[in-house]
């Protein structure tokens, strides 16, 4: 340990993983306030009357499915306009914004030949691509 | 003379009065977590904007103690209000997932920014983490209610145990790195502005660390709940990364893991907006007030009684499982 002044050890990957994941943050968090409020204040209609949901959100998600006949995987894409699904875009926003931290930061790892580095991003980005594809089914 | 008693009697009076808000607030909760315990299902009493205003306060409170206490929302959430909410277990980790991915996004980027968490040591736990976290939400999906409940109940006790008797390191002694580390060049300098000093730190029984995170990426998908309290005392105990830097990395960690996790939870139609939203923005405004009181409050008081939150939540949770208390 030694006194300094104040002094930046940030590495560059480090600082471009930052900005985009701040971004993505950022965004993020709006579309997912800006599509509650058109979710709750009506300018969306909804599939299931918010009336109804305490009826429903005490089943398991499973049941939930059946009895509502909500969409799994990607499907809510396609219902998009309606607003208990366009609540969920700004969640799924948030999930994926890493895959664009762990792309922009790959070139950075190449140019220093961090092969070790630039195989981990390319793991983890596989690693979400698979958790995001809707391949992976379990369920009750 | 006089006017430095009076300005210590002021601060101090400042200190109790917060500490008091807390101590009120906390207790607020408990009371509205009984109340509402004893008022369940009855799903058609109160209205929807009832249960979300209720959830949005409650989480509100939740984010006020996550911070000075130093563990995570999305601890907190799960328990609580899988607990005492009318909500199946199923919406409720879908939205802790959530909860600790948005505070986690949040306080993410000035982590990075600041040096206090580390991509380099992040990145290969959080691969072994996120893939260990979607086998853990597929099989929470997978196995009944109940057998989750009794397991959550276990792993809250769990916590609190651990909460009660860990220990800290601020500046943990790393004699040699180990091989991976050195390999992976694992190790790091950031400022730190408490001292105004250079922290030269590295790491050391890599291996186990990452046989861990595989366990704790299991848990954060199976409970849906995000794992700062087992990431920092690996990354800070075993590891011997510095306390700072372990509690950034973790957060940082969560921005993958959870996120590999909500996806699964997501696909399987586990997230419900109604309850995920007004719980990730009652968490976040309660973060932001926590943080400012930091300073204010006295951490060790506010942990004491996030444990005792924690071990009722955990008992509760345990109870309902076996179908004590329902």
């Amino acid at each position: 340990m030694s006194t300094i002044n104040k002094e930046s050890f940030v590495s560059e990957e480090q600082l471009r993983y930052a900005t985009w994941l701040s971004w993505g943050a950022r965004s993020g968090l709006l579309i997912l306030v800006a599509s509650f409020l058109a979710y709750v204040l009506g300018w969306l209609p909804a599939r299931i009357p918010l009336e109804q949901m305490p009826g429903v959100w005490s089943l398991s998600a499973h049941e939930y499915l059946l009895q509502t006949g909500a969409p799994t995987g990607w499907h809510w894409l396609s219902m998009i306009s309606q607003g208990d699904f366009a609540g969920l875009l700004g969640i799924a926003w948030m999930s994926g914004c890493s895959l664009l931290c762990l792309l922009v930061v790959m070139p950075i790892y190449s140019k220093r030949r961090d092969w070790v580095f630039v195989a981990l991003c390319v793991i983890a980005l596989l690693v979400q691509l698979l958790a995001a594809s809707g391949i992976l089914t379990a369920g009750h | 003379m006089l006017n430095q008693i009076f300005a210590r009697i002021q601060s101090a009076g400042g200190l109790l009065k917060a500490n008091a808000l807390v101590l009120t607030l906390t207790l607020s909760l408990f009371m509205a977590g009984a109340y509402a315990a004893e008022s369940l299902p009855a799903p058609g009493s109160m209205p929807w904007w009832g249960w979300a205003l209720a959830l949005f306060v409650t989480c509100f409170f939740l984010g006020i103690v996550a911070v000075p206490s130093g563990v995570g929302g999305g601890v907190l959430f799960v328990p609580i209000v899988g607990g005492f909410f009318p909500f199946h277990l199923d919406f409720v980790r879908g939205a802790g997932l959530l909860v600790a991915l948005a505070s986690a996004l949040a306080a993410g980027p000035s982590l990075l920014r600041g040096g206090l968490a580390d991509l380099r040591l992040a990145l290969p736990l959080a691969v072994l983490a996120s893939a260990s976290s979607i086998a853990g939400a597929m099989i929470g999906l997978a196995i009944p209610a109940a057998l989750v409940q009794i397991a959550l109940g276990g792993t809250i006790l769990g916590i609190v145990v651990l909460m009660a008797m860990a220990k800290k390191s601020e500046f943990p002694e790393v004699a040699q790195p180990d091989r991976l580390s050195s390999v992976l060049s694992i190790n790091g300098i950031y400022h730190d502005a408490a001292s105004n000093q250079k922290i030269n730190w590295q790491v050391h029984r890599t291996p186990m660390g990452l046989a861990l995170f595989v366990g704790i990426g299991f848990l954060a998908g199976l409970f849906g709940m995000g794992a700062g309290w087992a990431n920092v005392p690996v990354l800070n105990l075993l590891m011997g990364a510095p306390l700072k830097v372990s509690a950034g990395t973790s957060s940082f960690i969560l921005t993958l893991v959870d996120s590999s996790a909500a996806w699964i939870y997501l696909n399987k139609g586990a997230v419900l907006a109604i309850i995920a939203v007004p719980s990730v923005i009652g968490m976040m405004l309660g973060a932001t007030i926590g943080a400012r009181l930091l300073h204010v409050l006295k951490a060790s008081v506010v942990r004491k009684m996030v444990i005792s939150l924690l071990l009722f939540a955990g008992l509760r949770a345990l109870l309902k499982g076996l179908g004590i208390w329902v």
